[in-house]
C-alpha cells in the first residue's frame, strides 16, 4: 500500500478563509509526506485499529469524567441503600447476612446495565455518522466492534474494582485467593455476552434517547432475579422465571466463590457455577451473530 | 499525476441500481467526473444524491450497473478504493466529545499514519483549515462552520484521490458557506478530484465545472454550468407590473420583441421571454411600456439560473433553501419531469 497516496497539496493551496485567523505561520517544513507509509500485515492492522478505537473510548471517559461519575453513582447508591435500609429487613435462606447476599448481586448488575452504556455508544456513533466515516476508512470495519467491546470491558473493570472497594469499606469480608479470581472473571463474562447485545440494540434502536429507554426493560431483568431476594422468597413461578435468569446464575456462582454461598434446592440453583459460564456463552451465539448481522446490514 | 486508469476520469459510473424495496434510490445512474476537478451533483430532496456518494464510497452495495473510483472497482476493491477517498457526509460526522486536534489524531492512526505522523498530519491540517486556535478545545464547543472544516479536514488526512462531500454546506451560515467553498477550491487546486452534492444551485454554480442533474435516481442532464444554462435559452428580457391587470398587456408588448412565448408569472407579477438583441429588445419593451402607460416597478435583462434549467429539466423547481424536508418537496407533482 506504499503507492496508493499521492503526494500532498502544494502550500500555496491553503485555503484564504473570511475569519483571517491562523496565519501562514506553517508549523514544520512543508507538506508531511505520505507517500511511504509503512507496509504490514491484517493482523497487525486489525490489532492496531482495535486499540485505536480503545484508546478513543478511554479518552472519552477521560475527557468526561461525570460521566464515570454517574455510571458509577448508580452501583454504589445502590450498595449503599440497600445495604442499610433493607439490610435487617431482608432475609437470607440459610441465615446469611444480606450484605454478604447484596454485594455479589449489585456487581452483577452493574454488569447487566453495562449493555445499555454499550448501546448508548453504539447508537451515537451510528446516528452521528461515526461508525460510517470508520466503514469509508481502509481500517478493518470489525475493529469498530471490537474496539468497543474492549473498551467497555476494561470499563467494566474499572466499576467492578470501584465497587468492590465500596463493599469492603462497608464491611463485606469475602474469601480472599484463586475463588475471588474467579468470581471477578465470570462477572466480566457476563459483561463480555452482554456487548453483543449492547452492539445489537445499539444498531437497532433509531435514536440515542431511545437507548434511554432501555433501562426500563432492563430493570424488570435485574428485579425478576437473584441479585436482590432469593427465588425461594418469591411466590412459585416467580421464583422459577428468577432462577433461570442469566443474571441469578452469575450472581449465585459468585456467591460461591466469595465464600458466602446461598444453598437452592432447584436443579438451576445448584448449577450456579456451570450456568454463570454457559449462560454467556449462549447469550453470545445468540446476539454475536444478531449484532454482525446488523453491522453487515448497514452496507445494505 | 494520474490515479485513474489513465482515461481522465477519477469516477465513473454506469447504470447504477440501488433498491430500498419498491423504491428504486438509483434508476440506471451515469456519472463520469474528470480528475482534479469539482463536479456537482445536482438534485432535489430524495433524488439519490446521497445514495450514490454511499455506493461510490464503499459504504452500501449495488444492486447493479458498475462503478469505478480512482481506476478501482468500488464493488470488488472496497478496500483499495478507501484508501484513495476521502468522504463528507451530509452530517459532520466527527467526535463530539474529542477536541480538533484528537479527532485528527484518531482518524490518523485509524488510516494508518502511525502516531508520529499522525500528529503532524493533524497540526497541519488544523492550520491548513484555520481550526490552530480551537485545537485543543472540545468539538461540542465548534460551530457549524468549525465542525464542517474539521470534517474536510478528517477527509484530507491522506490527501485523497478523490473526496466526496455530500451537501457539506446545508444548514451553515453563509460566511461559513463561503469559508468551505473557499478550503473546497483550494482542494482542487492541490489535484484533488470533488463530488460535490448540494441542493443550492448557487453553490453548484460557483463551485463546479461541471454539473450531473439527478432527479428520481437518474441523471437527466450533464454538462457544464454554462451550458445548461444555455439549455434553457440564453438572456431573457424581464419585466415587474405593478398591477395584476396589466399582465396581458405586458405579455403583448414583450412578444413583439421577444423570440419565443412570454412566460407570466402571475403571483410575482413577472413577465419574461427569452431575446436575442438584447440591448434594443429591453429600450423596446420599456419604451412601448411607458407609452402605453403600464406602471413598470422593475425592469431588466436576465441570465437564466440554474433554477431555471432545473425547473425544465423536471418541471419542478428545487427548494429553497431552509425549507428541505417540508411537504413541500413531497407534493411536487413529479409526473411533470417526464
Ligand atoms: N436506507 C434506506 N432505506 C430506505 N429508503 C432509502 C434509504 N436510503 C435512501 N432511501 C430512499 O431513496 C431515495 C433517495 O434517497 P437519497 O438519500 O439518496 O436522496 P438525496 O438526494 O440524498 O436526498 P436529500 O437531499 O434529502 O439528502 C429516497 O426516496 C429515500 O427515501
Ligand atoms: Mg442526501
Amino acid at each position: 500500500m506504499s503507492t496508493r497516496v499521492r503526494p500532498d497539496v502544494s502550500p500555496e493551496a491553503r485555503p484564504s478563509t473570511a475569519t483571517g485567523t491562523g496565519s501562514d505561520a506553517r508549523s514544520g517544513s512543508g507538506p508531511l509526506d505520505l507517500t511511504d507509509l509503512p507496509v504490514r500485515s491484517r493482523t497487525y492492522w486489525l490489532l492496531a485499529d482495535v486499540g485505536n478505537i480503545v484508546r478513543r473510548g478511554l479518552t472519552h471517559y477521560r475527557r468526561q469524567p461525570v460521566n464515570i461519575a454517574w455510571q458509577l453513582g448508580f452501583p454504589i447508591l445502590s450498595v449503599l441503600l440497600y445495604g442499610h435500609v433493607f439490610g435487617s429487613a431482608m432475609q437470607v435462606p440459610g441465615g446469611g447476612d444480606y450484605r454478604d447476599f447484596l454485594m455479589p448481586g449489585m456487581f452483577a448488575m452493574t454488569m447487566a446495565f453495562g449493555f445499555i452504556n454499550t448501546a448508548t455508544l453504539v447508537v451515537h456513533d451510528s446516528t452521528k455518522g461515526v461508525i460510517d466515516r470508520f466503514r469509508s476508512m481502509p481500517m478493518a470495519p470489525s475493529a469498530v466492534v471490537a474496539g468497543r467491546g474492549v473498551t467497555d470491558l476494561l470499563v467494566a473493570c474499572a466499576e467492578l474494582a470501584i465497587m468492590m472497594l465500596t463493599a469492603l469499606v462497608m464491611g463485606w469480608r469475602p474469601d480472599a485467593g484463586p475463588g475471588f479470581l474467579a468470581a471477578f472473571g465470570l462477572l466480566l463474562w457476563l459483561r463480555f455476552a452482554l456487548i453483543w447485545i449492547g452492539v445489537w440494540l445499539g444498531l437497532l434502536v433509531p435514536n440515542p434517547e431511545a437507548a434511554g429507554g432501555l433501562f426500563v426493560v432492563a430493570f424488570p431483568l435485574t428485579m425478576i432475579s437473584s441479585i436482590y431476594v432469593a427465588p425461594q422468597l418469591m411466590p412459585d413461578w416467580l421464583g422459577w422465571v428468577a432462577a433461570w435468569n442469566p443474571l441469578s446464575s452469575t450472581a449465585a456462582a459468585t456467591r460461591e466463590l466469595f465464600g458466602t454461598p446461598v444453598a437452592g434446592d432447584s436443579w438451576i440453583e445448584r448449577h450456579a457455577l456451570l450456568m454463570a459460564g454457559v449462560w454467556p456463552v449462549v447469550l453470545t451465539l445468540v446476539f454475536l451473530p444478531l449484532a454482525v448481522r446488523r453491522f453487515r446490514r448497514l452496507s445494505r | 499525476m494520474s490515479e485513474g486508469n489513465g482515461d481522465g476520469y477519477a469516477v465513473r459510473a454506469e447504470g447504477l441500481e440501488k433498491r430500498y424495496g419498491e423504491k428504486r434510490a438509483l434508476d440506471g445512474f451515469d456519472l463520469a467526473v474528470r480528475e482534479g476537478t469539482v463536479h456537482g451533483l445536482l438534485g432535489p430532496n430524495g433524488a439519490g444524491k446521497t445514495t450514490a456518494v454511499r455506493i461510490l464510497s464503499t459504504l452500501v452495495r449495488l444492486d447493479g450497473g458498475r462503478a469505478t473510483v480512482a481506476g478501482l472497482d468500488v464493488a470488488r476493491r472496497p478496500r483499495e478504493v478507501r484508501a484513495r477517498i476521502g468522504l463528507t457526509g451530509q452530517y459532520a460526522a466527527v467526535d463530539e466529545v474529542l477536541t480538533g486536534r484528537q479527532n485528527l489524531e484518531m482518524f490518523g492512526r485509524l488510516f494508518h499514519l502511525g502516531g508520529r505522523r499522525a500528529r503532524l498530519r493533524a497540526t497541519e491540517l488544523l492550520d491548513r483549515f484555520d481550526l490552530t486556535d480551537a485545537a485543543d478545545k472540545g468539538v461540542g464547543t465548534y460551530s457549524g462552520g468549525m465542525r464542517r472544516r474539521l470534517d474536510l479536514a478528517a477527509s484530507m488526512i491522506l490527501a485523497p484521490a478523490v473526496l466526496f462531500l455530500d451537501e457539506p454546506t446545508t444548514g451553515l451560515d453563509p460566511r461559513s458557506r463561503g469559508e468551505v467553498w473557499d478550503s473546497v477550491r483550494a482542494l482542487v487546486t492541490g489535484g484533488t478530484t470533488v463530488l460535490l452534492t448540494t441542493q443550492y444551485l448557487e453553490e453548484a454554480d460557483r463551485l463546479a465545472s461541471r454539473i450531473t442533474v439527478i432527479d428520481q435516481g437518474r441523471a437527466i442532464a450533464d454538462d457544464t454550468p454554462d451550458g445548461l444554462k444555455n439549455t434553457v435559452g440564453g438572456d431573457r428580457v424581464e419585466v415587474v407590473v405593478a398591477d395584476r391587470a396589466d399582465i396581458p398587456r405586458a405579455v403583448e408588448v414583450i412578444a413583439r420583441v421577444a423570440d419565443g412565448e412570454p412566460e407570466a408569472d402571475e403571483a410575482g407579477l413577472r413577465v419574461h421571454a427569452p431575446v436575442t438583441d438584447r440591448v434594443n429588445a429591453l429600450t423596446e419593451v420599456a419604451r412601448t411600456l411607458q407609452d402605453e402607460g403600464v406602471a413598470v416597478e422593475d425592469i431588466g435583462l436576465r441570465r437564466p439560473s440554474l433554477d431555471d434549467v432545473f425547473l425544465r429539466l423536471t418541471g419542478h423547481r428545487t427548494e429553497p433553501p431552509g425549507v428541505r424536508d417540508t411537504s413541500t418537496s413531497a407534493s411536487q407533482p413529479k409526473e411533470a419531469a417526464a
